[in-house]
C-alpha cells in the first residue's frame, strides 16, 4: 500500500485529507459516523478572541451544485474553546487544527497566542478571507499589506505551524501567497469561498440577511483548482488545496496541481463520511498506478 | 443517541395527496432507535439542481414492520424527485437527528397540535404515547377537508380534534379558535406545522400557563450542528435547529 503521509511545516499528516473549517464542528458532531483519526488532521470551527453571535438567519442558500453561506464566524470566544471544547476533542488521534480569525492584527494575535499554549493543537489556520463579516476577515486578505501585518502579528505570537487561508476574492492570488509566506507562513490553504449572492424573485429579495455570502462546492472546484496550481508555483512552502472536493478524483487533481495536502469542506453535508472514503480512493489510486509514495503525485502538473 | 448513515429500501411510496406522498422504508437489519419529533436528512439522488440533502421528519416507526415513514411535502425540485421514487429502490438516510418532543408521563393530558405537513412527527409522538398508556390528544388544521393529512391513521391513536379553513371538516377556523382549548385543561401541548400557527399556539400557551415546545424547520445543510446555517434566535442566543432543536421550548424562543 502506497505510503499516504505528507508534511506540512512541523506537522506530520498520516494522510493528506483533512476537513474544512465550519463543515465539520469540532470533529465530535460526526464522530458516530466516520472515525475521526482516520484522516490527516480536523481544522475546527473559526474561533475568535471574544464570542459572535454571527449574522442573522437566513444564513444558507443551496445554488447549482453547491451553496452560499453568510454565517458570519459565530462561535463562543477562544476561552470558551479553551476550556469546554479543547478538553473533549485533544485526545482525538489526529492533526486537531484551530481556524483563528478576528478583526484586528493585535486580536488575532492574542488568539492565537492562547491556543499555542494548548499543547495537543499543533497548528492554527489562519483565516483572512471570510467573506461574510464586515470586521477584519476578508478585509485582511484581500491585500498584501493587509495581509502581511495579521501574519507579522500573529507569527510573533505563535509559534507552531502556522497556515493562512486565502481568499480567492482577489485579483492575484499568488502575489498574497508569497505576501504571507515572506512574513512567516509555513503554509498556504486555498480557496475560502468566492463571495456570491442569489435572489428570490418573487419576493424580491435577496436569500441571504446580509444579501451576499461565500459559495462553496463543486461550483468553485475549477477555480479552486486554477489558483492551487498558481499558487504552488509562487511559493516554496506546502500548498493545502481545498473548494469543492467531493470524491478522490478531485483531490488527486488538487495534489497534482501542487497542493500537498488537501481539505473537504461542503462535501461533508452531503456524506459526513466523505473524507476517509477519499482517503480511501487517493490509496487505491496510487496502487493502482504503481506508485509507492503520494509524495510522487504531488505538483506533477508544471 | 448514535447517529447512522444508512441506504434504506423504499417499502413503498403512496400518494395520499396531490401535494404530498407518504414513504415508507425498511432495512435488514432492525432500524436505529429514535424518538418522535427526530428527522432524518435524505440525499436526494438524481435532481440536478438539488445539492444538499433534505430534512424530512420522522412521521411514524413501525417496530413490527421495521418500517420507518416519511412524509414529504413536493415543494421543490428535490422532494417532487423524492416523490417518484419506487418500492424497491433505496433512500440514503442519515439518522436519527436533533431532539424530540418531551416523552409524557402516566397522567398527563397532553396535546398535540399540527398544521399542514406539520402533522408528520406528531403521529409517532401520539403512537408513542398511546403504547405507554397514555392517551394523546391531537387537534390537526388544515385548509379544507382533502389537506388533512393521514386523519384515518390518527383516529387509530388517540382523540382527533380538527379544524379546517373552509369549514368542510371540523370546526371552522384556525386550530388556536378550536372549542376544546376552552373545554379542556391540558398539562402540555407539542406542536408543529407553519409558524404564524406554531406561533399563535405559543401564544395562547403562555396565556394559560401551559407548557409548549414546538418543532421548527429552519433551512439547513448539515443537519448534525456543524455548519450553523439553521440557526434560531434564543434566550440563549443562536441556536441551531437541528442539533439544539428541531423542538424548542417556546419560553426559550423570541416569538
Amino acid at each position: 500500500m502506497a505510503n499516504l503521509e505528507v508534511k506540512i511545516g512541523e506537522l506530520r499528516l498520516k494522510n493528506p485529507v483533512m476537513t474544512a473549517s465550519g463543515t465539520f464542528g469540532y470533529g465530535l458532531e460526526f464522530a458516530d459516523l466516520m472515525p475521526l483519526d482516520g484522516i490527516g488532521g480536523i481544522i475546527v470551527k473559526g474561533t475568535t478572541l471574544k464570542p459572535r453571535e454571527g449574522n442573522d438567519y437566513p444564513r444558507m442558500a443551496e445554488t447549482a451544485s453547491g451553496m452560499l453561506n453568510c454565517v458570519g464566524l459565530q462561535n463562543k470566544g477562544v476561552d470558551y474553546f479553551c476550556e469546554h471544547i479543547y478538553p473533549q476533542i485533544k485526545d482525538i488521534d489526529t492533526n486537531m487544527i484551530v481556524n483563528v480569525s478576528g478583526s484586528s492584527p493585535e486580536d488575532y494575535a492574542e488568539c492565537a497566542a492562547r491556543i499555542d499554549a494548548l499543547e495537543k493543537i499543533p497548528a492554527i489556520e489562519l483565516n483572512i478571507s471570510c467573506p461574510n463579516v464586515k470586521d477584519g476577515g476578508m478585509a485582511f486578505g484581500v491585500t498584501c499589506a493587509g495581509a502581511s501585518s495579521v501574519v507579522k502579528a500573529v507569527r510573533k505570537a505563535y509559534h507552531k505551524t502556522l497556515i493562512v487561508k486565502l481568499s480567492p476574492n482577489v485579483t492575484d492570488i499568488a502575489e498574497i501567497a508569497r505576501a504571507v509566506e515572506a512574513e512567516g507562513a509555513d503554509s498556504v490553504s486555498l480557496i475560502n469561498t468566492l463571495m456570491g449572492m442569489a435572489i428570490d424573485i418573487e419576493k424580491r429579495k435577496t436569500l441571504l440577511s446580509i444579501n451576499t455570502g461565500g459559495l462553496s462546492g463543486p461550483a468553485v472546484k475549477p477555480v479552486a483548482l486554477r489558483m492551487v496550481w498558481q499558487v504552488a508555483k509562487a511559493v516554496k512552502v506546502p500548498v493545502i488545496g481545498l473548494g469543492g472536493i467531493c470524491s478522490a478524483k478531485d483531490a488527486i487533481e488538487f495534489l497534482m496541481a501542487g497542493a500537498t495536502a488537501i481539505e473537504i469542506g461542503t462535501a461533508n453535508f452531503l456524506d459526513p463520511a466523505i473524507s476517509v472514503k477519499v482517503r480511501d480512493g487517493i490509496s487505491d489510486w496510487l496502487d493502482a498506478h504503481g506508485c509507492q509514495s503520494v509524495q510522487e503525485i504531488i505538483g506533477v502538473i508544471s | 443517541m448514535k447517529k447512522y448513515l444508512l441506504d434504506l429500501t423504499v417499502k413503498a411510496v403512496e400518494r395520499i395527496h396531490e401535494r404530498y406522498v407518504l414513504i415508507k422504508l425498511t432495512d435488514g437489519k432492525p432500524l436505529p432507535e429514535m424518538v418522535p419529533g427526530q428527522f432524518v436528512e435524505v440525499r436526494v439522488d438524481g435532481s440536478p439542481s438539488t445539492f444538499l440533502r433534505r430534512p424530512i421528519s420522522i412521521n411514524f416507526v413501525d417496530r413490527e414492520l421495521n418500517e420507518l415513514w416519511l412524509l414529504v411535502a413536493m415543494v421543490g425540485d428535490g422532494t417532487r424527485k423524492l416523490a417518484e421514487l419506487k418500492a424497491g429502490d433505496t433512500l440514503n438516510c442519515l439518522l436519527p437527528l436533533g431532539n424530540g418532543f418531551t416523552p409524557a408521563k402516566q397522567g398527563e393530558n397532553v396535546l398535540l397540535i399540527g398544521g399542514g405537513v406539520g402533522v408528520a412527527p406528531l403521529l409517532y409522538m401520539g403512537a408513542e404515547m398511546q403504547q405507554k398508556g397514555i392517551e394523546p390528544t391531537f387537534l390537526l388544521g388544515a385548509r379544507t377537508a382533502k389537506d388533512l393529512l393521514l386523519l384515518d391513521i390518527f383516529k387509530r391513536y388517540g382523540r382527533v380534534f380538527v379544524t379546517t379553513e373552509d369549514g368542510s371538516e371540523g370546526e371552522k377556523g384556525f386550530v388556536t379558535n378550536h372549542s376544546i382549548l376552552q373545554n379542556e385543561r391540558f398539562d402540555r401541548i407539542s406542536t408543529c406545522g407553519p409558524t404564524p400557527m406554531m406561533k399563535a399556539v405559543a401564544r395562547f400557551a403562555k396565556e394559560k400557563g401551559i407548557d409548549c415546545e414546538a418543532s421548527l424547520e429552519n433551512l439547513m445543510a448539515c443537519g448534525l450542528g456543524a455548519c450553523l446555517c439553521c440557526v434560531e434566535k434564543t434566550t440563549e442566543g443562536n441556536l441551531c435547529v437541528c442539533k439544539d432543536g428541531p423542538v424548542f421550548d417556546v419560553k426559550k424562543l423570541l416569538w
